[in-house]
């Protein structure tokens, strides 16, 4: 990759002027609409990252409120997901799983404290290596699988290569689409469009946003995660309110087609069935969690195991967890400043709740990148 | 973790490429990818899975804000984080 190839896509994707213009445009596109706030919602960790890295939310007009939703992998896997990862490490089964998962509160601790009272749990950053740990013991290794489609069909295509025998997979796949309907369907939502993340939609291609659009009659529009792609889809999103034409985008045609990767898909659906779960904090979501197939059940972790997940319940939960509203932030009702444990009780180092655990998580981005990233504020401090 | 590295392929073995990420090689596998890959294509890279085929033509636009998350060593930088915990989930290629 030549510097000048870097140069040239930095001119292109990092050009103030253009920056500028987008924002202007942004600006006199909300004021058409003439609703304050106009709301618009992302479902990705990455863009919620590249927004506060980048300081995006300065460009966004005041009226234009733009929130981020369930687009946290591991801070929607539940409790009770949790608890069963919890359970087998305990029962003295080798657990793996990604870094990000391991502090992550169940009822009764994480799969952190449980390493911590002599549990095997193995911190990976793919499924590779979890089937690698597996085939240099006889000991079994349960991969904890988190992620969203991206990341599901890299578990599939290793369950479809056939891992060793003492490898299975306990997985909290989750699927986005399905909770887009019920973001879009919470009482009292003001979402009125919505950002899709440009990775999750390499797998699914744009189409996978068409039935949503005609129920919903909500524009979705398809983005990348450079800030002028951020800007870029931003300015389609609202131009698309203000004209009243709930369509699917795609400002990722690099990336995303529209029919997505269709091998991917086919492994995909080989291994997995979408059935309905709670989401942490939010909803049961009607297909919203990725389960192995019946064909698969010899590697799945929850028929190979017998998880006793009650055996965790005479620990009693830290009372904190009562107090917070990581639910209310991923459904894009709150955000972490309107939490009285942001930045205080829950910190990244003692989490109370996922949301701060994770580097995709809302608590914890806003946290690392100053806490409250609305600089537009400041911006209207000084000028009169 | 819903983030993809883009990395360009020098060698292809089987379902198994061994991809440049700027400097850094890695095997990357290649189950579910797209389309066919050849070295010199870019190809976009998950947990050590490659996604998807990048058009050469569009290749540069996406690669500018990894070159920066990568450039600097800032620990507490999250997104350049994730992204190296992508690179890391690859073996390491041949060199």
């Amino acid at each position: 990759m030549s510097t000048r190839a870097s140069d040239a896509a930095q001119l292109k994707f990092r050009d103030p002027t253009a920056a500028r213009a987008l924002g202007a445009a942004i600006e006199k596109v909300t004021r058409e609409i003439g609703r304050d706030p106009v709301s618009v919602m992302h479902v990705c960790g990455s863009h919620e990252q590249a927004i506060a890295r980048f300081g995006l939310r300065a460009a966004f007009p005041p009226a234009l409120d733009v929130i981020m939703g369930p687009g946290c992998p591991v801070c929607i896997t539940d409790v009770p997901e949790v608890d069963e990862g919890v359970a087998l490490a305990r029962q003295g089964v080798r657990v793996a799983t990604y870094g990000d998962m391991l502090r992550v509160p169940g009822s009764a601790g994480s799969l952190a404290d449980a390493r911590a009272a002599g549990a095997r749990v193995d911190v990976v950053y793919g499924i590779s290596q979890a089937v690698e740990l597996a085939r240099e013991t006889d000991e079994e290794v349960v991969f904890f699988a988190t992620g969203f489609e991206t990341t599901a069909v890299a578990t599939a295509a290793e369950i479809l290569r056939g891992p060793p025998k003492n490898f299975s997979v306990l997985s909290a796949h989750k699927y986005i689409p399905p909770v887009m309907e019920i973001v879009a369907e919470m009482p009292g939502s003001r979402v009125e469009g919505f950002l899709a993340a440009g990775h999750a939609a390499t797998i699914t291609g744009s189409a996978v946003f068409e039935p949503f659009v005609e129920r919903h009659r909500l524009p979705v529009v398809v983005a990348g995660f450079e800030p002028l792609d951020i800007l870029a889809g931003l300015l389609r999103l609202v131009e698309l309110i203000r004209e009243g034409t709930p369509l699917v985008e795609n400002l990722y045609p690099r990336c995303v087609s529209r029919e997505g990767n269709l091998a991917a898909q086919e492994q995909l659906w080989k291994v997995f069935r979408p059935l309905g779960g709670r989401w942490r904090g939010i909803a049961h979501v009607p297909n919203g969690n990725l389960r192995l197939q019946d064909s698969w059940a010899h590697l799945d972790a929850r028929r190979r195991f017998d998880i006793d997940v009650k055996a965790l319940w005479d620990f009693a939960a830290p009372s904190l967890v009562q107090q917070c509203i990581c639910g209310e932030i991923m459904s894009g009702r709150q955000s972490p400043t309107s939490c009285k444990l942001f930045g205080k009780e829950c910190q990244p180092e003692t989490p109370v709740g996922a949301c701060m655990v994770s580097s995709e998580g809302t608590c914890r981005i806003w946290h690392q990148y100053g806490g409250h990233p609305q600089l537009r504020n400041v911006g209207a401090e000084v000028t009169p | 973790m819903c983030l993809g590295v883009p990395g360009r392929v020098i060698e292809v073995d089987g379902l198994v490429a061994t991809v440049d990420f700027w400097g850094l090689r890695k095997q990357v596998r290649l189950d579910v990818v797209d389309a066919p890959v050849a070295p010199g294509d870019y190809v976009l890279n998950h947990v050590g899975f490659a996604i998807r085929r990048i058009p050469a033509s569009e290749a540069e636009d996406t690669l500018a804000l990894y070159a920066e998350l990568l450039a600097k060593e800032a620990p507490d930088d999250l997104m350049a984080a994730d992204v190296r915990g992508e690179l890391d989930a690859a073996p390491r290629g041949k060199t």
